[in-house]
């Protein structure tokens, strides 16, 4: 990058002297540079003398640092070191010995690595939440807290003070920020009081939750302690919030505006005041308003040759242009900037006046442009406040608002004429502090003292230039971070685009990672311009959060990795770990997936354990499944409401199988329901919709039912429940529970008994998933290892996982609630008539059988399907069509497979399809388009194995 | 993040209630009586207004218990909360 030709002497060619502060070496664009402790990357790249920082995104020019906070829109780089970060404003990059960094093109890479940083999360409430801590903030933060309410002031800067910083004003005699840090230190000092310094306040929600992100080591570099966070989201919900959050300077349009060395005045007074840089030799000023008066004398001061200033007004402030007379710089009244010159950086200015003329060139390396200055009204209007004009400021200022909140100081435009005054500032923000207090219901103190500001000369209106106007518009930039130019705002209202909401997304101007804070209004303006109208009927676009970007990481904090979910874990599960199970993941649960053996892949560990089903005796952990309690001597009545099947007649001692639909008759759950007595029931439930289904049931008793005397407990985890199944369950059961009769006669399909097994009380059910016989063995969840480990011992029962379990059911045709179904399958879709009860006057989902969109007989089916080659598995979700060549999309689908698998018993794949009118197509053969393929498939009915049912008795 | 006064344990934060939609559109006495529009109307029909709106919401991560609010949906002020079988009171 550039650097200008006579550099002053010393390492840091562009720093004043006096200036104080470690060295602190870093590495910019892959040379060595020495900068200041204090400092940002902007200033300490300034104080080398580097100009071109970054380049423009769409159109490659070299760009510089152009702001002196977040408001920047130039100056973006991605940090190398000490950890890679992209995107971060030089302006706001807080300087660390060891800091490597580099420009960016506009766009930045993500780190290639974990970041091992800690980030964190903090909820706190507070009567009165100051944001920003300049003049305005601590003054209200001040009346506050002194009265004893509880206050959070966060400032986004790492030391308080806001403008007070970058000026040489003084309040009681001192200078202005040394007022600022003794002040806010008395404030951190009381009891009540929080200060949050590197703490951005980014969004403004309803009823006053504020959401702030606090960066606590990122300017320590190496040397950030790793058991601190690095940042820290704050959540805040505040009685009453003041906003006292500043203005940002803008630019005027002009060919040039964006050449390394054009900078805001304001900011260059922040940089030789504040960080003791002077940003360049030889100035022009270009302004509109006062403001830019103090900073050409401070600018003057610190050592910069100002050229001349050239101000759009006929009739700037007397006190100043008397100032400037005496100090012998030259004023050009009723002159704009028409160009900035030079390859690369700045190196002339050219001058002319207003109503045109003669253009004069002025040899420059700096130029300092005001346009006015923008209340930084970002958070009032994220909090649903409106915004009005205001005339005499040429800007947007906070009108009215529903919440608990209001602006002060500069924020609200105080000060009036382009740019903030101290004392109004001062005087606005303890009012706000008053309101504040009495809004939260404190007693308002009568008499503040505040501090003594020095003389302000009497401010001459600002005048509001937007554009200076020209033939050729294509350096005119609008704004400097997406390459917008005034030409191309034009061609958007020559489009016939009047909204700046429409002109935004045409233009994308504002659209930026500065998300428009020092171009916005300026857009606005242009657009006004090109249509004649006054800005005031444009109105802005609409503010949104966050304010300034946040990381990913600090949104996450400690929500990461194992810690982004709770996980859910059966008593078996050590179990399970030590015998190398695989897990998948069902809702929060890790369930037993399979139990490859040496050698096996998934396939042939499946088989396997498919096989021990069906021929053998096998087991699975079933501890996930949903189980509620439902008790009460109206809790049948409740279950017949709720199940499509009738479950009142369920004698005590016995299991029913049950499906629950929605009011749309679309089916919702499906589980068992045991009847342990008059009164009590268990219902199972799937293992993703336990929580739901409770909801379900809870919803219903306390909305349209309250007269129904039942109670409904979740007692998921209070049980754990072992399955054994296959022919030799029986055997395996009865040397377990010698107590218990096992033979059909004594214990038929579909029952349950109380009984000891393997020493253990246990409530036997005799379910089927598999169609096998089976067991499933409920304990104590205190138990479940033990009881899981009995069945174990005798090395004859083979663990399956779920990916067997689902084989097995899907075998039998039996459906997984939101695998092969999706909230539009009714129970007669699923084939499964027989389970809604023609008996029952009414239950949920009753009346929509009857509604013609149930009945249609192109209605999807649950049907199975044979791929003709018995290898090939079918993808879950392929679609199925009719014809085996595909017409011209859209190709019109019958449906889709929602289940495939390789079956041991079937010796072949197979899988469950929903296909419209599935069951009136058995036979037929479709095709489902994998990949160039259409593979040929035959339908067929969805009970593939063992379809009379003989194997469930064993 | 709304402040939601819940009707039993106070004001809490959004996150922890659901959300119901439009309150006072009771399970048909009868649904066997209705004709398809008007079954359809119960099952697919609700307001939506600009403005004051009763809505139910669920304090599922806290007291469990359903209750009915009047909001406001343009501006998400919350006029009145009351329990499930209470009538909508009159707002202003």
């Amino acid at each position: 990058m550039s650097e200008r030709s006579e550099p002053m002497s010393g390492a840091q060619p562009y720093r004043r002297e006096g200036a104080t502060g470690k060295t602190l070496r870093f590495r910019f664009d892959g040379r060595d540079y020495e900068g200041l402790e204090g400092d940002t990357l902007a200033s300490a790249l300034l104080a080398n003398g580097v100009r071109a920082v970054a380049s423009s995104i769409k159109l490659g020019r070299p760009r510089g640092v152009y702001a002196a906070g977040c408001e920047e829109p130039n100056a973006l780089v991605q940090i190398e070191e000490p950890f890679p970060e992209p995107m971060l404003t030089a302006t706001t990059v807080e300087l660390c010995d060891g800091l490597v960094a580099t420009g960016l093109p506009g766009q930045g890479r993500l780190a290639d690595r974990p970041d091992p940083a800690r980030y964190d999360a903090v909820h706190a409430h507070c009567d009165v939440l100051v944001v920003g801590a300049g003049p305005a903030g601590i003054a209200a933060a001040s009346v506050a807290a002194r009265a004893g309410a509880r206050v959070i002031l966060a400032d986004e800067r790492p030391e308080p003070g806001g403008s007070l910083l970058g000026t040489t004003e003084t309040l009681d005699g001192g200078p202005g920020r040394d007022w600022a840090a003794r002040e806010v230190a008395a404030l951190a000092a009381l009891p009540d009081v929080r200060v949050l310094r590197r703490t951005t306040v980014v969004g403004h929600y309803d009823d006053n939750y504020v959401i702030a992100v606090e960066r606590r080591t990122n300017h320590l570099g190496a040397a950030a302690p790793a058991d601190v966070a690095r940042e820290r989201v704050w959540r805040i919900r505040a009685r009453r919030v003041v906003l006292a959050t500043g203005g940002h300077e803008r630019f005027v349009a002009f060919a040039g505006n964006d050449l390394p060395g054009v900078m805001l005045a304001g900011a260059a007074r922040t940089y030789a005041n504040h960080y003791r840089v002077l940003p360049g030799s030889r100035a022009v000023v270009f302004t509109t308003n006062d403001s830019a008066y103090a900073a050409a004398l401070d600018l003057a001061d610190a050592g910069v040759e100002i050229a001349a200033i050239a101000d759009v007004r006929q009739a700037p402030g007397e006190a100043w242009a008397a100032r400037c007379a005496g100090r012998g710089i030259e004023l050009l009244t009723g002159h704009v900037v028409t160009a900035a010159r030079g390859e690369g950086e700045v190196s002339s200015v050219e001058v002319s006046r207003r109503e045109g003329g003669e253009a004069r060139e002025i040899a420059a390396d700096l130029l300092l442009v005001s346009g006015g200055w923008t209340p930084v009204v970002h958070l009032f209007s994220q909090a649903g406040g409106t915004l009005r004009y205001d005339e005499e400021l040429g800007a947007f200022t906070p009108g009215e608002t529903r919440q608990a909140v209001e602006a002060a100081g500069f924020a609200r435009g105080v000060g009036g004429t382009g740019a903030r005054t101290l004392r109004a500032c001062l005087e606005d923000g303890a009012e706000a502090g008053r309101r504040a207090l009495a809004a939260a219901g404190f007693a308002v103190p009568a008499g503040i003292a505040l501090p003594s500001a020095g003389e302000e000369p009497a401010a001459a209106p600002a005048e509001h230039l937007w554009l200076v106007e020209s033939d050729d518009y294509d350096a005119h930039f609008v704004d400097l971070q997406r390459d917008v130019t005034v030409a191309e705002v034009l061609r958007a209202t020559g489009a016939g685009l009047t909204s700046v909401e429409h002109v935004k997304r045409y233009t994308t101007a504002g659209t930026a990672h500065d998300q428009g804070k020092t171009s916005g209004l300026l857009t606005s303006g242009v657009v006004a311009h090109a249509l004649g109208v006054d800005v005031s009927e444009l109105g802005t676009t609409t503010f949104r959060a966050p304010y300034t970007p946040v990381s990913f990481a600090a949104l996450a904090g400690r929500d990461r990795g194992h810690l982004h979910d709770p996980v859910r874990v059966t008593a078996m599960h050590e179990w399970h770990v030590a015998r190398g199970a695989l897990f998948e993941n069902v809702g929060q649960w890790k369930r037993p997936w399979y139990y490859p053996r040496a050698g096996e892949d998934m396939e042939s560990a499946v088989l396997r354990e498919c096989r021990a089903a069906r021929e053998d005796v096998a087991a699975m952990d079933a501890s996930t499944l949903g189980k509620i309690d439902v008790v009460g001597p109206d809790a049948a009545v409740l279950l017949d409401r709720l199940y499509t099947n009738m479950m009142s007649t369920l004698k005590v001692g016995s299991i029913r199988y049950g499906v629950m639909c929605r009011p749309d008759g679309m089916v919702f759950d499906d589980g068992t329901v045991i009847r342990l007595a008059d009164d009590r029931f268990l219902v199972t439930t799937t293992t993703g919709n336990a929580a739901a289904v409770l909801d379900w049931m809870e919803e219903w008793l306390q909305t349209e039912w309250p007269d129904l005397r039942v109670h409904c407990t979740s007692v998921t985890e209070q049980w754990a429940t072992v399955a054994l199944v296959g022919p030799r369950s029986r055997e395996v059961l009865a040397r377990l529970a010698p107590g218990l009769a096992v033979d059909n006669d004594s214990f038929p399909f579909m029952t349950w008994r109380d009984a000891e097994v393997a020493g253990i009380e246990a409530r036997v059910c005799r379910i089927s998933f598999s169609g096998e016989l089976a067991y499933e063995i409920n304990v104590s969840s205190w138990f479940g290892l033990a009881l899981w480990e009995a069945v174990m011992a005798s090395g004859e029962v083979t663990p399956y996982g779920t990916e067997t379990m689902h084989v097995l059911r899907a075998e039998k045709g039996f459906p997984i609630v939101g695998q092969d179904t999706d909230g539009t399958v009714t129970p007669q879709d699923l084939g499964m008539e027989w389970i809604v009860s023609k008996k029952k006057a009414d239950f949920v989902g009753k009346r929509s059988f009857a509604r013609a969109d149930t009945s249609r007989p192109d209605r999807k089916h649950l049907v199975g399907l044979l791929p003709e080659d018995p290898g090939v598995l079918l993808p879950e979700g392929a679609h199925l069509v009719e014809t085996s060549a595909l017409p011209e999309p859209p190709v019109p689908t019958l449906g889709f497979v929602t289940s495939s698998y390789r079956s041991a018993a079937l010796g072949r794949t197979f899988a469950l399809a929903l296909v419209s009118g599935g069951r009136e197509r058995i036979g037929e053969r479709l095709y489902a388009p994998v990949g160039a393929d259409l593979v040929p498939v035959t339908v067929t009915s969805h009970v593939l194995y063992d379809p009379e049912g003989a194997r469930r008795d064993g | 993040m709304l402040l939601i006064p819940c009707p039993w344990c106070g004001p809490r934060d959004e996150a922890e209630f659901h959300y119901g939609g439009q309150a006072h559109v009771a399970y048909p006495e009868n649904p066997a009586a209705l004709s398809d529009e008007e079954w359809a109307r119960y099952l697919f029909f609700r307001d939506n207004p600009k403005g004051l709106f009763a809505e139910r919401w669920s304090h599922t991560a806290g007291c469990r218990r359903w209750f009915n609010a009047v909001r406001d949906t343009a501006t998400n002020e919350i006029h009145a909360v009351y329990r499930v079988g209470e009538p909508r009171p009159v707002t202003a």
